[in-house]
C-alpha cells in the first residue's frame, strides 16, 4: 500500500471517529430527551436543557479543534503537511 | 504603523473595539444630558454603517484573487470572526431568542443544528475545498465532475438557496433601519441595501472580510452586554450562563401557577398578525425525538452546503489554517448562541415574575397599557394585551409579543437605559448586513465567475470580469430588496428554507466529490437536479395542504430532497462510466494538504 493510501486510511478513520462523537451529541442523546430532562445536570440545569443550550454546542467546538490537531498529526506522519512558505 | 496590514490586524481591531466602546460611553453621557432616544438610535446605526463603508472603501481592489478570495491571506482567528458574522444573520440575532422564548425545546434544535453543522464542515469539506483552490463552490463542482452542465446546476442550487436567504436578511436590515431611523419599511429596505453594497462593491471578498470582522465585534458586544446587565440587575447571577438554573426552575413554577389557558379562536382573531403568547413550557421537552432530531439534522446538513459559509474557508492561507478556522468560527458563534437561551430566560422572567418590579402578568390591564415601553412597542405592532376573560387583570394567555421584540425590547422592559436599545439595534443591523453581504457576494461571484467567465466568455480580461461581478452585485441586491419589500415570509421561516434548499441540491454532490472517487458527472447532474426538484416539490406539496410523510415538514423538506439526491447520485454514477484517470488523480491530490492547489492562483 502506498504512502498516500495509508494516509487516506488514517484520515478516514479519524473522520469516522469524529462523526461518531458528533452523532452522539447532535442526535443520539436527543432520542432520550424526555427521560434525560428529569435529571439535574451541570450548574443545576436539567440535563437535556443544558445540552441544547450549552453542552452539545461546547462539545462541537472542542471536537473541531481536537479533529484539526489529530489531522495535522496524521499529515505530518506521512509527510503531507504544507510547507510554511506555501 | 509599521509592517503590512495583516500583521497589524490585532492592533487595528483593538483600536476599533476601544473606539466603539468609547462611542457607547459617549452616547450614554449624551442620554444623561437629555439626548432623545430617537437621536441615539440614529447615531448608533449611522455611525456603525459609516465605519463599515469606510472599511469597504479602503479595501477596494482590482485583482481577481483579492476580489474573489481576499488574496487567501486572512489569518485563522480573524477568518473565524468574519465567518461568525457571515453566519449569524438577522435570524440568529433578532429572531432566535424569540423562537426559544415562545417554543422552548422544539426550537432549540436550531441551536444544536446551527452549531453541529460545523463539525461536518471541518471534517468533510472545508480543508479539501481549500486545497482545491477554487473561487466559488460551483467552481469545485464544475472542475471535479467536469462539464458546463454540472457547473451551471450548482449555480442554480446556490442561487435558489442564497436568494431565499438574502431576502430575509434585507428584510431584517429594513426592519431595524425603519425602527431606528423612523422611516417607512418600504424605504428602509433600500437604505439597508445601500449600506450592504457599500461594504462589498469595491473590495469584493476582501471588503466583506474586513467589514465582517468589524460587524462581529459590534454584534457580539450588542448581544452580550444586555444579557449580563439584566442578569446582574435582577440579581440572577453575575455570569448568567452558569447561574440561571434557579431562574429556569422559577419560570417552571410560575407557569404552573398561571397555567396555560388556550385562547378561543374568536379571541385570537383580535391579536395582530405575527404576535404570539407563551403556550409552551420553558424548559420541558415538548417535541418528539424525531421532530427535534430531524430539524437539527436538516440544519446541520444545510450548514455544510451553504456556499456563503464554505467560501469563507477559501480565504485562509493554508489547508491547516482552514481546519483551525472552522473551530474558531464555531467558538465565536458559540458565544452568541449559548447566550440566546439565557436572554430568553431573563426576558421571560422579567415579564412574568410578580416579585420583580418589571413583571406585568397579574397586574391590572389598565396599568400595563399605561407603561411607556408597552405603548411604544404596541405602536410598532410588536406587543398586544387584551382582557379576554374580563377580570381586569393581565393573565399569561392575554399577553402577546412579536418574536423580534424579545431581543429588541427586553433591554427597555428590564429598565436598562435607552443607549442599550440603540446598541442592540446597531448589533442587529450588523448581523443582518454581514450575512446579506456574504450571500449577495456568493451569488454574484458564482454568476460572474462560473457562468460569465467559465461558460460564456473564457477570454474575458480581469477588469471586465470584475465589472460584471460588480454590476451583478447591484442587480441581485436590488432584486432581493424588491422582494423583501413585499414581505412574503417571516425572517426565520425563509432562513430555514434556504438551508433545506442548499442541502437538497448540494450536500451529497459536494461530500461525495471528495469522499467517493467513483462519483461521476452523470451522477452529480442527477443528484443536483433531482435533489433540488424533489425538495422543492415536497415543499410545494406540503404548503398546498399535502400531508407529508415520515414527519417531514415544510421546515425539514431538505431531508427528503437530500435522500433523493443521494440515491440518484449513487445509482446513476454506478450505471455510467467511472471518472477518467485524470479526475481520479485530481481527487487523490485534493486529499493531501501538501503540494500545489488543483486550480491555479489566478484562474
Amino acid at each position: 500500500m502506498s504512502n498516500q493510501q495509508k494516509h487516506w486510511e488514517k484520515t478516514r478513520g479519524l473522520l469516522i471517529m469524529t462523526l461518531a462523537i458528533w452523532f452522539v451529541f447532535s442526535i443520539g442523546i436527543f432520542l432520550f430527551g424526555a427521560e434525560m430532562n428529569e435529571v439535574t445536570g451541570p450548574f443545576g440545569y436539567p440535563w437535556t436543557y443544558w445540552f441544547t443550550c450549552q453542552g452539545s454546542l461546547g462539545i462541537f467546538v472542542i471536537l473541531i479543534f481536537w479533529f484539526a490537531n489529530r489531522q495535522e498529526k496524521i499529515d505530518e506522519e506521512f509527510g503531507f503537511s504544507e510547507r510554511e512558505d506555501d | 504603523m509599521k509592517g503590512n496590514f495583516i500583521d497589524n490586524l490585532p492592533k487595528v481591531y483593538g483600536i476599533y473595539t476601544g473606539g466603539f466602546l468609547g462611542f457607547i460611553i459617549l452616547m450614554a453621557i449624551g442620554e444623561q444630558m437629555g439626548m432623545t432616544s430617537k437621536a441615539i438610535g440614529i447615531c448608533f446605526v449611522a455611525f456603525t454603517v459609516a465605519i463599515y463603508a469606510i472599511i469597504g472603501y479602503l479595501s477596494r481592489t482590482a485583482q481577481a484573487d483579492a476580489y474573489y478570495v481576499a488574496g487567501r491571506q486572512v489569518p485563522t482567528v480573524f477568518n473565524g470572526m468574519a465567518t461568525a458574522a457571515d453566519w449569524m444573520s438577522g435570524a440568529s440575532f433578532v429572531a432566535m431568542a424569540g423562537g426559544i422564548y415562545f417554543k422552548g425545546y422544539g426550537y432549540m434544535a436550531l441551536l444544536v443544528g446551527w452549531t453541529g453543522g460545523y463539525v461536518l464542515v471541518a471534517s468533510l469539506l472545508a480543508p479539501y475545498l481549500r486545497k482545491f483552490g477554487c473561487y466559488t463552490v460551483p467552481d469545485f463542482i464544475g472542475t471535479r465532475y467536469g462539464g458546463n452542465l454540472t457547473r451551471f446546476l450548482a449555480v442554480v442550487v446556490l442561487t435558489v438557496a442564497s436568494f431565499t436567504y438574502v431576502t430575509a436578511q434585507i428584510n431584517a436590515t429594513g426592519t431595524i433601519a425603519s425602527v431606528a431611523l423612523d422611516i417607512p419599511f418600504q424605504y428602509a429596505v433600500y437604505v439597508g441595501l445601500v449600506s450592504i453594497l457599500l461594504c462589498s462593491m469595491l473590495g469584493g471578498m476582501r471588503g466583506v472580510t474586513w467589514t465582517q470582522v468589524a460587524q462581529y465585534i459590534v454584534l457580539i458586544i450588542a448581544y452580550l452586554l444586555p444579557v449580563f446587565w439584566i442578569s446582574n440587575k435582577i440579581g440572577a447571577g453575575f455570569f448568567p450562563h452558569f447561574m440561571l438554573a434557579d431562574e429556569v426552575a422559577r419560570i417552571g413554577e410560575l407557569e404552573q401557577q398561571f397555567g396555560f389557558i388556550k385562547n378561543s379562536a374568536a379571541d385570537l382573531a383580535n391579536v395582530p398578525k405575527g404576535l404570539a403568547g407563551i403556550t409552551k413550557a420553558h424548559s420541558a421537552v415538548n417535541a418528539s425525538p424525531w421532530a427535534f432530531i430531524s430539524l437539527a439534522l436538516a440544519m446541520m446538513m444545510g450548514t455544510a452546503s451553504l456556499p456563503h459559509v464554505m467560501m469563507r474557508y477559501f480565504t485562509t492561507p493554508s489547508v491547516k489554517a482552514a481546519r483551525k478556522s472552522v473551530g474558531w468560527s464555531l467558538f465565536f458563534i458559540f458565544l452568541l448562541y449559548s447566550s440566546a437561551p439565557m436572554l430568553a430566560t431573563l426576558s421571560k422572567l422579567s415579564l412574568m415574575d410578580p416579585n420583580l418590579s418589571t413583571g406585568i402578568i397579574g397586574k391590572s390591564i389598565a396599568d400595563v397599557q399605561a407603561i411607556d415601553w408597552y405603548q411604544n412597542w404596541n405602536a410598532a405592532n410588536l406587543m398586544f394585551v387584551s382582557d379576554f376573560n374580563g377580570n381586569g387583570t393581565l393573565e399569561l394567555n392575554e399577553f402577546f409579543m412579536g418574536g423580534k421584540a424579545v431581543v429588541l425590547a427586553t433591554p427597555e422592559i428590564a429598565g436598562l437605559p435607552y443607549v442599550i436599545s440603540g446598541l442592540v439595534a446597531a448589533g442587529g443591523m450588523a448581523a443582518a448586513m454581514s450575512t446579506a453581504d456574504g450571500l449577495i457576494l456568493a451569488i454574484a461571484n458564482a454568476i460572474s465567475h462560473d457562468v460569465y467567465y467559465k461558460i460564456i466568455d473564457p477570454k474575458a480580461e480581469t477588469a471586465k470580469r470584475l465589472v460584471v461581478a460588480r454590476v451583478l452585485l447591484v442587480v441581485i441586491g436590488f432584486a432581493g430588496a424588491t422582494i423583501a419589500a413585499m414581505e412574503i415570509q417571516g425572517i426565520l421561516g425563509s432562513v430555514i428554507w434556504a438551508f433545506d434548499f442548499a442541502m437538497s441540491g448540494l450536500f451529497f454532490p459536494l461530500v461525495l466529490g471528495v469522499w467517493w472517487k467513483r462519483a461521476n458527472k452523470e451522477g452529480a447532474i442527477a443528484g443536483m437536479a433531482l435533489g433540488l426538484a424533489s425538495g422543492m416539490g415536497y415543499l410545494i406539496w406540503v404548503r398546498n395542504g399535502g400531508s407529508g410523510f415520515l414527519g417531514i415538514t415544510q421546515l425539514t423538506f431538505g431531508i427528503f430532497g437530500s435522500a433523493v439526491s443521494l440515491v440518484a447520485m449513487v445509482v446513476v454514477s454506478l450505471m455510467t462510466q467511472e471518472p477518467d484517470k485524470a479526475t481520479q488523480k485530481m481527487v487523490d491530490d485534493v486529499r493531501v494538504p501538501s503540494g500545489k492547489s488543483i486550480l491555479g492562483k489566478q484562474h
